[in-house]
Formats: structure tokens, sequence, C-alpha cells
């Protein structure tokens, strides 16, 4: 193999299936030997929620606005057909069957494929997002940071 | 064409058959040959346009009762 070929992912949508999408292609383009980099932006940030309640400082807004988003990949609810969170609950049983892999253990397949998981800043602000609510070891950046990995990418991608 | 190692990847779906592979050609040396089994269909679509782009021959495809075997030379 001649250069290292990249793949950067932004994900802004915090739905499970759309997110199920990006994890999967993130995880086959590890699989490529691609240096792979998911920018999580506005919705896309709650994928990287951890799923218990952390307490931290935060004012009305914040709070509110983190008891109404998802905490955490798999408490997302569906693009489509999510029928008030029976239709997550309809999927991830359909999932079972085929053998699909559940959102939660793909991203911790793609940590342990050495994808670059970024989270981003501005929204975290926007959205009353702490580091103690995301994952560890995950990055922290902003638009320069993405745009340096994407324009050297070979697949980009907006989700 | 021996394969010095055997991938069971039955009843897995996407995209594990490729990550798995690629975990275990990892293990091998150059010019060994790995012998992948799937039930997922689109494995042979992904599994020789990934050896393409690593460069591994894909040696063989042969399909039996819905297991499909691909055999891969690493390059």
């Amino acid at each position: 193999m001649t250069e290292q070929k990249k793949t950067t992912i932004v994900l802004f949508s915090g739905d499970y299936d759309k997110t199920m999408a990006a994890y999967i292609i993130a995880n086959g383009a590890a699989a490529y030997d691609h240096e792979v980099t998911i920018f999580h932006t506005f919705w896309g940030l709650n994928a990287l929620r951890k799923d218990e309640p952390i307490t931290v400082k935060k004012n009305f807004m914040e709070k509110m606005f983190g008891k109404m988003m998802p905490r955490g990949a798999d408490k997302m609810g569906l693009s489509k057909m999510n029928f008030a969170g029976m239709g997550p609950k309809m999927i991830k049983d359909i999932m079972k069957k085929h053998n699909a892999i559940p959102l939660p253990q793909l991203i911790e397949m793609a940590q342990e494929q050495d994808v670059k998981l970024v989270a981003c800043t501005m929204t975290m602000d926007l959205l009353g997002l702490h580091k103690e609510e995301l994952l560890d070891d995950i990055d922290y950046a902003g638009v320069a940071a993405y745009l340096g990995d994407a324009q050297e990418g070979h697949v980009n991608l907006f989700i | 064409m021996q394969a010095v190692q055997v991938l069971d990847a039955k009843g897995l779906a996407c995209p594990m058959p490729i990550v798995k592979t690629k975990k275990a050609m990892k293990e091998l040396a150059s010019g060994e040959v790995l012998e992948v089994h799937t039930t997922d269909q689109g494995a042979k679509a992904d599994l020789s346009a990934w050896a393409k782009s690593g460069g591994h021959e894909l040696m063989k495809v042969e399909e039996e009762n819905g297991v499909l075997k691909f055999w891969l030379k690493k390059a």
C-alpha cells in the first residue's frame, strides 16, 4: 500500500439509524486501513454521551437541553418510524435476529480500531454538554481541525 | 492453495466480515492464504473490493449451501 488514505465523517444527526450508518462506514473505512475521523456536532454529540447521569454545574437552559436530548447512543430515536420510542425497540429486536451490531458496540469497535472521535466544542457549549458527560479518550476541536483532516480526505461525508 | 487460517464469519452482518478479515490478515505473513466463510451476500462485493484496495489476491470464491468461501492471499 502506498499513502495513508483518510476518511472523515461529520455526524450532525442524533438519530439512531443515521448514526449507525456513520459508524458502519467508519468501521469499514478503518478496515480499509484509512485514518478515520468522525466529527460530532450538534445532535451528533449525543452519540458520545455517557449513559449514566453526571453531575456538572449547569444553568437552567443547559439542564433542559440535557434532559431533552438522548443520554448516549442507545437512547437515540429513529429518523423515520420512531413511533414515540417503539420504533427503536422494534429495530433493535430485528437487528438482533440479523446479527447486526448494536450502535453502542459499533462505537466501541470504532474506538478499538483507532477511529478518531471528535466533539465539536462550539456546539458542546450551545447544547450545554461538558467534557465530563462525554466518553473518555475522545478529542475536542473546531472547524479548522476538521478541515485539516477533510482536505486530505478521500472520503468525506456529512450525515 | 493451503490456507494457514480459516476465519468463520458466518451469520455476521456488515461490517463485521470485513473488520474480522482485516484483523485476521494482519496476523498473516506475505504470501500466506486466509480462508473466509460468510453468509452475508454483500461480502462477495465487499471482500473483492477490499482485497483489490489492499493489493491482496482474491484467489477463489466458492458458494456452498448459502455459505460463501473466499481464499485471500496476502500481499
